[in-house]
């Protein structure tokens, strides 16, 4: 740890140019897993038309609720679609809205943050005080709540996941830049007459940006299953968007006798949010070996 | 003077030891020899990093399980080989036979639980005493480390102690099960040098009363001096020179004895400067060939390119460097 | 002092809170596309029936005016009425907040006697066995879909082995005991009906441990984090050096330690059990507000949602005032001077 200012910056950033970022992924297998599953889903949300054999939405009466075969690896459904096409699409919308989310939640997040943390004073007390009353609700039913007043769609959903993720990233945000805000080269520039706004773009948020891309990896894993639940309480994507939580939904009145209708879309939730969770928390460990895995 | 003839209670011969790390083995100690006999008091001296903590803890078990391990040399404390030793066994011989008070009192003791209850449970761990007996022996404890109020300070929590009342207490809780062998890792570092000179006081006469032999480590030639029958210097992991504390003194071997005597006010001849060790300490990872000194070393000539032997230079005397040692062998 | 303060401003920011929920969930019913007197009246009401119902509601009235209203109503405990029961939404939640709280602290009991001993051990036998197992098992408990989960469970414990109800709290034919505390476990041992503690508690197995398993992780992964900074303090070596046991060192001296800050992880934990309860309950047909609360969105049945969302942020905001004062007093330096 540099004591102070000047060397900073460019340590931590060296600690991921210098091979050492390498050298500790090897050292970690289940973040070179949680790694390989990231890109993976990428695959599959980018190729997905090219990978699946039949159109997500093909129905065929006659291949109604058929078991997994040559055919239909996955089997099908009640309407005779192919499960493992719905799944391979179901990335786009399961994954997709959750990097929408995060990505949202953490650019809205870190603005807010940023600027309260560099203006300070009344604005910032008042931004906080705000977000300490967010952050004491619990943030999933509030989502709930207000992705059922803006009406069951997708959008919705993802509109108010967003919105309660927003005030823990403000936070983080903030305690960075506060932290930098005092370093020495923040001040000796400071001093040269740099504006709030030169300050921000040159040495604040490169500076505070590790950290939130960390945390907004994990919360990937989370929002993958936040945004699955709300579809399977009919909340997110309606039919007969190929959605993984809305299908394990409509496969609930199956599964007793038809065990692959709801297996597969829901596996395919489980090892996506496994693999952003393993890759956020190895990460975190590069990032700050003191507070995760040792 | 010959050597003290007790038992001999701890005896460490030849001992090297590694700590393996993800940049390779750090060779921590090279063949480190010393004895303890009872009653006596012995100091280990040196600069951090040295080997002093590792030597005892060594000894006591109390290293990491995966990361040290001993590559050559032995231990025997009590007659046993503390490596061979039962976890349980070695329960048994830490607190009744020999204790350690760490240095830096801070944390040594738990945040969460009253003095009273820490040392009382050591007592009743060790002995066949009831919670009573255990308390009343506790609170005479507190009494004979001076500490006005022992009732009031059993009940207290270690966050309302001052440093020295910590350390204090950590004393009373080594002598709480008289063992016959104390060794105390740095106990006066953290303290006020007011404060050091009452602890090391306490602590020279409880074992004297008690007879309880003590290995004392420090950093500080003047603390040592001042307390130790003989003392052993150690450099990067190796003796430079073991002897009677008032023979080391007057006549130091090892150059580095004789830096270390100089970098103290007082027990050089005044107005003479005081001096500094230049250099580091070797990287223990990759060390140099030779007598590990002689890159800090004003003597060091061609014979330092080999590892000096620990000899013989005297009654009761014994240093690694070849000038001394060539000088007894001519004498 | 510190304890006195705190307390003080937790008080301050429970009452700012507790206004902010009135603010959001007020907000959210204004924000209900479409005209809530139609929702209500149903889609066939003569204009008439529209303005009586406009009326009643007060929706006639200015926005602001509006709110008092509506704060008044809350301070009196008044929830609304619910569109789909046609009960109170306050007493609706009163009947099935009992069976929640019943699969919640199970539940909750359930995830602490695994994670516990699990983190304990995976951090004592740190990178061993016990420890990479430990650590699967905490990233699968967190990334699980608890919807899929359950289903899973059902499938595999109740129709391919049949060995443990998947539905209900109690079994059809056996009578639910008499309701003194809604708990059915507290309630049968206390009406002595032993036929229905035995029955209860053997429906809560499935739903408790579904519910459980994604707090496990997070509590299995707090205690190792928290006893591997613990095991490594100066305390512990000196315990270790006065040759005190294995046993007594890690229960005595290491694992209370761990467990202070861990305290403060049940209030989270308490977040995301409420949010597990309502996907466990919807699965296993368990009659609590989850379900409750669902069947409400499915009708958009808003009294409803806006009157669970009050109650389970108030909840939530209690039971973590609760843990922090819980915390402190457990902190021998915050306790003695506070």
């Amino acid at each position: 740890m540099a004591v102070d200012g000047i060397g900073a910056p460019r340590q931590a950033v060296s600690r991921f140019r210098e091979g050492r970022l390498w050298y500790r992924v090897k050292g970690s297998p289940l973040t070179l897993v949680g790694a390989a599953i990231a890109l993976v889903v990428l695959f599959v949300i980018i190729a997905a038309p090219l990978l699946a054999p039949y159109p997500p939405d093909k129905i065929s009466l006659s291949a109604r609720l058929a078991a997994p075969s040559l055919q239909h690896v996955f089997g099908t459904d009640e309407v005779g679609r192919d499960l493992f096409s719905r799944v391979l699409f179901g990335a786009r919308a399961s994954c997709g809205i959750a990097f929408a989310i995060v990505i949202l939640s953490t650019v809205i997040g870190s603005i807010i943050g940023c600027l309260s943390g560099v203006v300070g004073g009344i604005v910032d007390t008042a931004i906080m005080r705000l977000m300490d009353v967010f952050l004491a609700l619990p943030a999933l039913i509030l989502a709930m709540a207000l992705s059922a007043a803006l009406g069951p769609s997708l959008f919705n959903a993802m509109l108010a996941v967003a919105v309660v993720r927003v005030p823990a990233y403000v936070r983080l945000a903030r305690g960075q830049t506060l932290s930098l805000r005092n370093r020495t080269y923040v001040k000796a520039s400071r001093s040269f007459g740099a504006s709030p706004a030169y300050l921000l773009r040159w040495h604040i948020l490169p500076n505070a940006l590790s950290p939130i891309i960390v945390q907004a990896t994990l919360d990937l894993g989370g929002t993958i299953l936040t945004a699955a639940a709300l579809s399977f309480i009919g909340l997110g994507a309606q039919p007969p968007t190929s959605e993984w939580g809305s299908m394990v939904s409509s496969g609930r009145n199956y599964f007793l006798d038809q065990w692959w209708y709801i297996t597969f879309p829901g596996l395919a939730i489980l090892i996506s949010a496994m693999g952003f969770n393993l890759l956020g928390d190895g990460l975190r460990d590069m990032l700050d070996p003191r507070l995760g895995g040792r | 003077m010959s050597e003290p003839s007790g038992d001999v209670l701890l005896e460490i011969s030849d001992l090297s030891l590694v700590f393996r790390t993800s940049r390779g083995p750090i060779k921590a100690l090279n063949g480190v020899s010393l004895n303890v006999r009872a009653g006596e008091i012995v100091g280990i001296v040196g600069e951090s990093g040295c080997g002093k903590s590792v030597t005892m803890m060594a000894a006591t078990r109390l290293l990491p399980k995966g990361s040290a391990h001993i590559t050559a040399g032995g231990i025997r404390l009590f007659g046993n080989d503390p490596m061979k030793l039962s976890e349980r066994e070695l329960q048994h011989v830490r607190g009744k036979l020999v204790s350690t008070i760490f240095q830096e009192p801070m944390n040594a003791l738990n945040p969460t639980r009253r003095i009273g209850e820490q040392i009382v449970e050591i007592i009743r761990r060790h002995q066949r005493l009831d919670a009573k007996a255990a308390t009343s022996k506790a609170i005479g404890l507190l009494r004979d480390m001076l500490i006005s109020e022992p009732e009031r300070i059993m009940q207290a929590y270690p966050f309302e102690l001052s440093g020295g009342m910590r350390q204090r207490v950590l004393i009373a809780m080594a002598f709480s099960c008289e063992p016959k062998l104390i060794i105390a890792d740095e106990p006066t570092t953290a303290l006020d040098v007011t404060v050091q000179a009452l602890i090391l006081s306490l602590i020279k006469h409880k074992a004297a009363s008690t007879g309880t032999a003590v290995v004392f480590i420090s950093h500080d030639m003047a603390v040592v001096s001042q307390l130790c029958d003989r003392l052993y210097v150690l450099y990067a992991g190796r003796v430079a020179e073991a002897g009677t504390t008032a023979s080391v003194l007057a006549a130091p071997a090892h150059p580095y004895t004789r830096a270390l005597i100089r970098c103290l006010p007082g027990l050089v001849a005044p107005k003479q400067p005081l001096e500094q060790i230049l250099g580091t300490l070797p990287d223990l990872l990759d060390p140099p060939a030779g007598c590990l000194f002689k890159a800090r070393c004003r003597e060091a000539d061609e014979r330092c390119k080999a590892v000096p032997p620990l000899a013989a230079i005297g009654a009761a005397r014994r240093a690694a460097c070849w000038r001394r040692i060539e000088e007894t062998q001519s004498a | 002092m510190p304890l006195i303060s705190t307390i003080l401003r937790r008080l301050v920011l429970l009452v700012f809170v507790v206004a902010g929920v009135a603010v959001v969930t007020f907000t959210i019913s204004h924000l209900i596309p479409g005209d809530p007197a139609q929702l209500i009246a149903g889609d066939k009401a003569s204009a008439e029936t529209l303005a009586h119902v406009r009326q009643d509601l007060g929706l006639d009235k200015p926005v602001t005016q509006q709110f008092v209203i509506y704060v008044r109503q809350l301070l009196s405990g008044d929830l609304g009425q619910s569109l789909r029961t046609r009960r109170p939404v306050a007493g609706d939640i009163a009947l099935f907040l009992p069976a929640t709280l019943e699969l919640g602290i199970t539940a909750l009991v359930m995830a602490i006697m695994i994670g516990v001993p699990l983190g304990v051990l995976s951090a004592i036998y740190k990178d061993g066995p016990i420890d990479q197992a430990a650590r699967v098992v905490s990233v699968a408990g967190i990334s699980m879909p608890v919807f899929w989960f359950g289903l899973a469970l059902i499938l595999l414990f109740y129709v391919k082995i049949p060995i443990l109800p998947g539905s209900g709290r109690i079994t059809l034919g056996i009578a639910a005991p008499v309701r003194i505390t809604g708990f059915f476990l507290v309630d049968s041992l206390v009406a002595g009906n032993m036929k229905a503690f035995w029955s209860s508690l053997y429906h809560l197995v499935l739903p408790a441990f579904v519910l459980a398993f994604a707090n496990l992780g997070i509590i299995t992964r707090q205690i190792r984090a928290s006893m591997l900074d613990v095991l490594q303090e100066d305390y512990v070596r000196t315990a270790r050096a006065n040759g005190l046991s294995r046993s007594a060192v890690i229960l005595r001296h290491a694992l209370p330690n761990a467990l202070i800050p861990s305290v403060t992880l049940l209030g989270l934990a308490f977040g995301d059990l409420l949010y597990g309860a309502v996907l466990t309950e919807t699965i296993f047909a368990w009659p609590g507000m989850g379900s409750y609360v669902v069947s409400s969105i499915q009708t958009l049945d808003f009294p409803a949602i806006m009157g669970f969302t009050i109650v389970a942020s108030l909840g939530y905001v209690l039971i973590n005032l609760a843990v922090d004062l819980t915390y402190m007093m457990l902190d021998p330096q915050i306790r003695e001077l506070g």
